[in-house]
């Protein structure tokens, strides 16, 4: 038997089988689906499918355009052709397991939901994390940031047509990816930051390897800025393109670098420290004009931010064991917790409700990408087809992190 | 004989069509890899380069799918008329006084003339993909062509009235001189503007970055390509390359004294017959290295800005330029 999936997708009731979440009229399945609100036959415009397989599509990201010759109408985005299943896998890990998993959440930068994890668990625990811990996760976590603002600026530039400047970001990720792999065993999949501490102390050495490349970057950041930033074409496809006001930024909950380039001063870093935050200077960038350019500069100056907080990191780095005394199989007392820290993409947080086994009973996530990713279809329409594909890229999203 | 010998002369031109081809894609690949902080091609036989041989042979031996719903008839056909023309082109090209396929007094004209049935081509291969990408990608070329067109033309009229000739010999001989006696009397340097203006509509024309919408790969897939394989893909991005040559080969005649040696007797020049071929490419593949440049550096425009750029500063700018000159040129007549 064959089956063409134009007319053999099962209705959208059949396709979940029994359950007891509601299911909606129409999913977004099967190649004839139009956007919610247009009528197949009476359509006058192109309705045009960026995804899931789109060579600029972040991801697997899928969204169904209509289009009046180059001008977006409107734009749905369809989100899942990544779930894996992530909060309930986490329901039968140990809690120094699930950090694998939050890995292939964010997997741009899997320090960050290790830690919004860890601090989560701390709570539970009641754990007391040394001093050196604290300033480690400080370290990785800011190195990480670099790498992940450089994975975004990269393919900034590749949305926007441009190549060279890609490679240039990933050639000066490769040495972040270097040292990381140093710290922790591995370049992407860390599982480094545990409930307690770190997994292991800072590797002899490393301290040179990291100041090399601080050198190196703090060389490379102008020209990074000026090939990009500086390029008039960019300039005339970014500024008052995609603009998020600052109402709109705070409706949708957005947090990170895309709240900042609203005009909003948030960041978990200054107004809740954890880890070392609060023993290092750095200042937190904002700009007012919420368009894609302002959000190109708010993270541009953050990487400069963070290199100012690893500098400092490394020369106060205290010495004393990387981790607290914790028990080989954790069983927090029944309770629940919620802890949050600044990823690169904005606020992750981590919801843990412990029923006193070895495993969380629940936990959920808050993954700051999935926020920033509502407000694209809001912004699509109006803009043209090119434009579309940059105010997706801008809000720096991971549909790892938002499919779960 | 002479049929046999204008038939060797057609089939020169291709062979040199079907060699660039090979030798521009190898050429891309190394610009972009050592712009872009890598290496390029570098397995296939030394510093890799068989390696676009080797890919021209994949391509040939591809599976050749059509997809169910192309409008099969022209589907088949556009490549042949993107691929055609842009073969076609190479016919009045300037390599030397002797070295050229036919020697056409209107050797300018034809060749933009020629020049401008690609885009219908394009269009063609768009429509009759049945892709919605593709037929942006030819809408799109379309669009662009004709927005760049007349700057185009208008950019080379100066030139023209400079010389005197549309025979690119000539306008290649007007060139010869010297200015205070040690300044090649090229015309790049009275008609900077004009060069200026000649480059970006070559650009749009060609379809090269920071104007190549109608395969925008970020933005369309493939553009017009998209559902195209194998040989005829083949053929599309032939004629693409081939196009950037001629173009740049205009560029070198029109602006920097195609196959002239400066500082080197004409006479001289011309008992070495092979030294002005050399000249003539070594020159054009310069002017490509730089198009490659800007191609391996600039984002993309948007479709609107260029379209303006086409229309309110390109169009404008190149009639009062052509306009001036024409003034001046008869001036200096009215003066002798």
């Amino acid at each position: 038997m064959t089956i063409d999936p134009r007319t053999d997708v099962p209705p959208a009731g059949e396709m979940l089988g029994d359950t007891h979440c509601p299911v909606p009229d129409t999913l977004p399945v099967g190649l004839d689906h139009v956007p919610t609100g247009v009528d197949r036959e009476q359509a006058e415009h192109l309705i045009v499918n960026f995804g899931p397989q789109h060579p600029s599509m972040h991801g697997v990201l899928r969204i169904l355009g209509e289009l009046d010759g180059e001008e977006m109408i409107s734009g749905e985005v369809n989100i899942g052709y990544l779930h894996r299943g992530i909060e309930k896998l986490a329901e039968s890990r140990r809690y120094d397991q699930v950090g694998t998993l939050l890995d292939r959440g964010d997997y741009i930068a899997g320090i960050h939901g290790e830690l919004a994890f860890a601090m989560a668990t701390e709570q539970l625990a009641e754990i007391e994390v040394p001093e050196r811990a604290l300033w480690i996760r400080t370290l990785v976590g800011e190195i990480t940031r670099i790498s992940s603002h450089l994975l975004w600026y990269g393919p900034m530039g590749l949305d926007a047509g441009a190549m060279g400047q890609f490679l240039y970001a990933v050639r000066d990720r490769e040495m972040l990816l270097d040292i990381l792999e140093a710290i922790t065993g591995a370049r992407m999949m860390f599982n480094y930051i545990r409930p307690g501490g770190v997994l292991r102390d800072l590797p002899a050495g490393i301290e040179r390897k990291i100041l090399e490349f601080l050198d190196h970057f703090e060389k490379m950041l102008p020209e990074h800025d000026d090939l990009l930033g500086g390029n008039e074409i960019f300039q005339l496809r970014t500024k008052g393109v995609g603009v998020i006001d600052r109402d709109k930024a705070l409706a949708y909950s957005l947090t990170g670098a895309n709240l900042r380039a609203s005009g909003v001063s948030w960041d978990l870093r200054k107004d809740r420290p954890y880890a070392a935050y609060d023993k290092v200077e750095f200042d937190v960038p904002i700009s007012n004009e919420g368009d894609i350019y302002s959000r190109y500069l708010v993270r541009m100056e953050e990487m400069r931010q963070s290199v100012r907080i690893i500098r400092q990191v490394l020369d106060g780095m205290p010495e004393g064991p990387h981790t607290a005394k914790v028990a080989k199989v954790l069983r927090p007392p029944a309770g629940e917790a919620y802890a949050a820290v600044e990823a690169p993409r904005g606020e992750w947080g981590i919801h843990i409700i412990s029923n006193g086994s070895d495993n969380p009973a629940r936990m959920r996530y808050r993954p700051p990408a999935f926020y920033a990713l509502q407000v694209v279809e809001d912004l699509i329409p109006g803009t043209l087809l090119a434009d579309m594909i940059v105010v997706a890229g801008s809000m720096d999203i991971v549909l790892g992190e938002i499919d779960r | 004989m002479n049929v046999a010998y204008a038939a060797l002369r057609v089939l020169a031109g291709l062979g040199l069509m079907l060699a660039n081809g090979v030798v521009l894609i190898y050429m891309l690949r190394k610009v972009l890899g050592h712009l872009h902080v890598r290496l390029g091609p570098m397995e296939v036989g030394p510093k890799g380069i068989v390696q676009t041989t080797a890919d021209v042979l994949k391509l040939l031996t591809k599976e050749d799918p059509t997809p169910a719903a192309v409008d099969k008839v022209i589907y088949f056909i556009a490549p042949a008329v993107v691929f055609v023309p842009s073969l076609m082109a190479y016919a009045a090209l300037p390599f030397s006084a002797k070295w050229h396929i036919t020697d056409l007094n209107l050797g300018l004209l034809y060749t933009f003339s020629i020049l401008s049935l690609i885009p219908l081509g394009i269009l063609m291969a768009g429509w009759a993909s049945s892709n919605k990408w593709s037929l942006f990608g030819g809408m799109r070329a379309v669009a662009q062509q004709i927005a760049c067109e007349v700057p185009l033309l208008l950019a080379a009229l100066p030139v023209v009235l400079l010389a005197g000739s549309l025979n690119m010999n000539d306008i290649v001989k007007a060139q010869a001189g010297y200015w205070l006696g040690f300044i090649p009397a090229w015309f790049w340097i009275p008609m900077f503007p004009a060069l200026i203006l000649y480059l970006i509509s070559a650009l749009i024309e060609t379809n090269q970055t920071p104007f190549d919408m109608s395969e925008a790969e970020s933005e369309l897939v493939a553009g017009f390509a998209t559902e195209y394989a194998s040989m005829k893909f083949g053929l599309l991005f032939l004629s693409e390359f081939s196009n950037l040559f001629v173009q740049s080969a205009l560029i070198v005649t029109l602006f920097f004294g195609g196959w002239l040696i400066p500082f080197v007797p004409l006479e001289l020049q011309q008992k070495i017959g092979i030294s002005a071929p050399v000249v003539f490419m070594l020159k054009t593949y310069l002017v490509i290295f730089v198009m490659m440049w800007i191609r391996g550096t600039l984002p993309r425009v948007r479709i609107d800005h260029m379209m303006s750029l086409g229309w309110k500063i390109l169009l404008p700018v190149s009639v009062s330029w052509a306009m001036i000159t024409a003034f001046v040129v008869k001036l200096a007549e009215v003066g002798r």
